[in-house]
């Protein structure tokens, strides 16, 4: 074994050019795929990135003014929503995997110890934080059904508001903060990227507890919600609009009473981007290395016309067919196997050191972050290459090991 | 040890095929130095390479060793070629890219042989035939009489039964040819069976038998002419 691969890189290193040649083929066939494959994930990251924390298919529905008279009611009148709503929304639509109402009152002052902050105040029950199951926890915890039931005094606090009042290395859970004189607990800290993360300027308390002890009533402001699987948001977005608008006695026609967004959409769109965005790198990578598989069944042709004289000779001297064969074989799979390891390697050292320069340089482009290997693909692609370079070498192989000696050493090489 | 029952051998070219060998007789006893002579084209070549199973007989029956050779598997074949025969080429036939040693080892790699033991052998046997000074001499830096006993030494390096040998000094001058004949003619004395396809009488003469092909036969009275060896 060692003895037949000494032979094999001897031949390999009196045939420096076609070695190389044949290697480098092989080498940027992966290496481009690989590339290719990792800044697609890099666009893919960056436009993800776009979304911030948001679950793909987040509804979410607040108010304006009607502009359309309906039922004897005039224009301009603001339409705000209750916790009946969501209560209405929960009985009477199906296909909702969560609603629930944030209810908002502004700014608060917000004190602990002798520092101060404002910032804004809102009442959300346990659903909230399942619908933006994306948002990241930093620590402790969010607002639990416990919590709402036995309207505790406790907050979750944003990023921001702890870094205001704690320091960015403080540790806030268990302390004692002032909201309008309010004593409350902190029980969490999360950070929300939206609005380029202005949105951790935030804290949040239980709705009862928001509604009794702040004495805000049971308005809603904004409603957030989710549909079942396999159930269209869009769809979905429309009956809770319907059912709102009957309630609150808007015209159907009324476009700016009752707005909402769906992620659903843009979410689609970037998918089908994505999609696309896929076809092209595996179009020109497939490409790629088809181009690199034909380059390697024509090498190992040639090499093996070549050296028809020299197997013949080899045949001379007692060589099996078997060993001929598998000689041509192995050389075929060292070279492309280690000229697509370089490939491999070379490749993701580059991807990996875009990802770094990013992080580093800190430079932030809107689609284009964290570019990314995905490794099974590249093995797959390396072990494609080998298999099909083999098998294409194998053909003329077998074909040489055919020839009787005394014809194989009648051609020139 | 080689034992021909009419053999013919046919070459295709084209729409027509070429009637080569027409029937050929001949038996070569153990211990022979044989030498086969003939016009050019007359068919040695054709003759020596199906003697050394290089090339495949299209009737009529070989035996070689006792063993008749006929549709044998490849795989067969390259371990008859291997243990029994050592084929000297016209052309020589070295590997250009490996050195005399390596080349003269080439077959016993092909015996498994372990690498150290391969290369103290080929030493030795380069040395039999006097190039222990050029073992690590590639092909394109020997003379041609070098080469060719370089060469003999790789077809002897296996202790083959039959040596068999194609011109092996149709390319050389009469100095290098008389050291070729003698590494021969050493071999011979050490008991092998020897067949030399020549044009040279004066080859010829140094063997013990002469056999002359003309037009694809076995010329009967030429072989007349060495009776002492025919018994
Ligand atoms: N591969 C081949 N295809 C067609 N014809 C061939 C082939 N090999 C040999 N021949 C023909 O067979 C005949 C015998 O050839 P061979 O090489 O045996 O002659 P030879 O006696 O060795 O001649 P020389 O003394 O010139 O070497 C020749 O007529 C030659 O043209
Ligand atoms: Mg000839």
């Amino acid at each position: 074994m060692i003895d037949g691969l000494q032979e094999i890189l001897y031949t390999l290193k009196q045939n420096k050019l076609r070695t190389a040649l044949t290697a480098f083929g092989v080498f940027w066939g992966i290496f481009m795929l690989i590339f290719l494959l990792g800044a697609g994930r890099g666009m893919q990251n960056g436009v993800i990135d776009s979304f911030a924390d948001n679950a793909l298919d987040t509804i979410i529905i607040w108010s304006g003014t009607t502009s359309v008279a309906h039922n004897g009611q005039g224009l301009g009148r603001r339409v705000s929503y209750t916790d009946d709503d969501i209560e209405a929304i929960r009985h009477h639509i199906d296909g909702v995997r969560f609603v629930t109402g944030a209810n908002s009152m502004g700014q608060g002052t917000v004190v602990y110890g002798s520092k101060t902050g404002f910032f804004d105040v809102y009442g959300i029950d346990d659903t909230y934080f399942k619908i933006r199951d994306q948002v990241p926890i930093r620590a402790g915890r969010t607002i639990q059904i416990l919590d709402q039931e036995q309207t505790r005094k406790v907050a979750v606090i944003g990023s921001a508001v702890r870094d205001r009042l704690f320091g960015h290395d403080g540790n806030p859970i268990g302390a004692m903060i002032r909201v309008n004189n309010i004593n409350l607990t902190v029980v969490g800290v999360f950070h929300d990227r939206n609005n380029n993360g202005r949105d951790s300027e935030r804290l949040f308390v239980p709705y009862s507890t928001f509604t009794k002890t702040f004495g805000r009533g049971n308005q809603v402001h904004v409603i957030w919600a989710r549909p079942d699987a396999n159930v269209d948001g869009k769809v979905l977005e429309e009956n809770i609009i319907e059912l709102l608008k009957k309630r609150h006695n808007v015209s159907p026609d009324d476009r700016r009473a009752i707005q909402s967004f769906n992620f659903a959409e843009p979410a689609k769109m970037v998918k089908g981007m994505f999609v696309a965005i896929n076809a092209l790198i595996w179009f020109v990578g497939l490409g790629t290395l088809t181009a690199g598989i034909v380059g390697i069944s024509n090498i190992m042709i040639i090499t093996v016309k070549e050296r028809t004289r020299e197997i013949g000779i080899r045949k001379a001297l007692g060589a099996t067919p078997f060993s001929i064969v598998s000689t041509l074989l192995m050389e075929s799979i060292l070279v492309t196997g280690f000229a697509g390891y370089m490939g491999l390697v070379v490749g993701v050292g580059i991807v990996e050191l875009m990802a770094y320069g990013l992080e580093v340089s800190g430079a932030k482009m809107d689609f284009f972050q964290r570019p990314e290997v995905d490794f099974q693909v590249a093995v797959t692609a390396l072990v494609l290459l080998v298999v099909v370079g083999t098998l294409a070498g194998l053909i003329p192989a077998i074909r040489a090991a055919k020839i009787a000696p005394v014809e194989a050493m009648r051609s020139d090489g | 040890m080689i034992k021909l029952n009419n053999i013919h051998k046919y070459y295709q070219t084209g729409e027509q095929s070429i009637h080569v060998l027409k029937g050929i007789d001949l038996h070569i006893k153990e211990g022979e130095l044989v030498s086969i002579m003939g016009s050019s084209g007359s068919g040695k070549s054709t003759l020596l390479n199906i003697l050394g199973v290089l090339d495949s007989h299209d009737a009529g029956h070989y035996h070689l060793a006792g063993q008749e050779i006929k549709h044998l598997k490849e795989r067969h074949a390259a371990h008859l070629r291997n243990a029994l025969i050592g084929f000297v080429f016209q052309s020589f036939n070295l590997l250009p890219f490996k050195n005399a040693l390596e080349n003269v080892a080439l077959p016993l790699y092909y015996q498994k042989m372990g690498r150290k033991e391969r290369n103290r052998r080929a030493a030795q046997y380069l040395e039999m035939v006097g190039l222990s000074d050029r073992a690590g001499h590639m092909p394109n830096q020997l003379s041609g009489g070098q080469k060719q006993r370089v060469a003999i030494a790789r077809a002897l390096v296996t202790q083959p039964k039959v040596i068999l040998a194609d011109e092996p000094t149709g390319a050389l001058d009469s100095q290098t040819t008389a050291e070729v004949m003698e590494v021969l003619k050493h071999f011979h004395g050490l008991g092998n069976t020897i067949v030399i396809v020549t044009h040279e009488q004066d080859i010829a003469n140094q063997t013990q038998r002469q056999i002359h092909l003309r037009d694809g036969l076995i010329d009967t009275a030429d072989a007349a002419m060495t009776p002492e060896v025919v018994v």
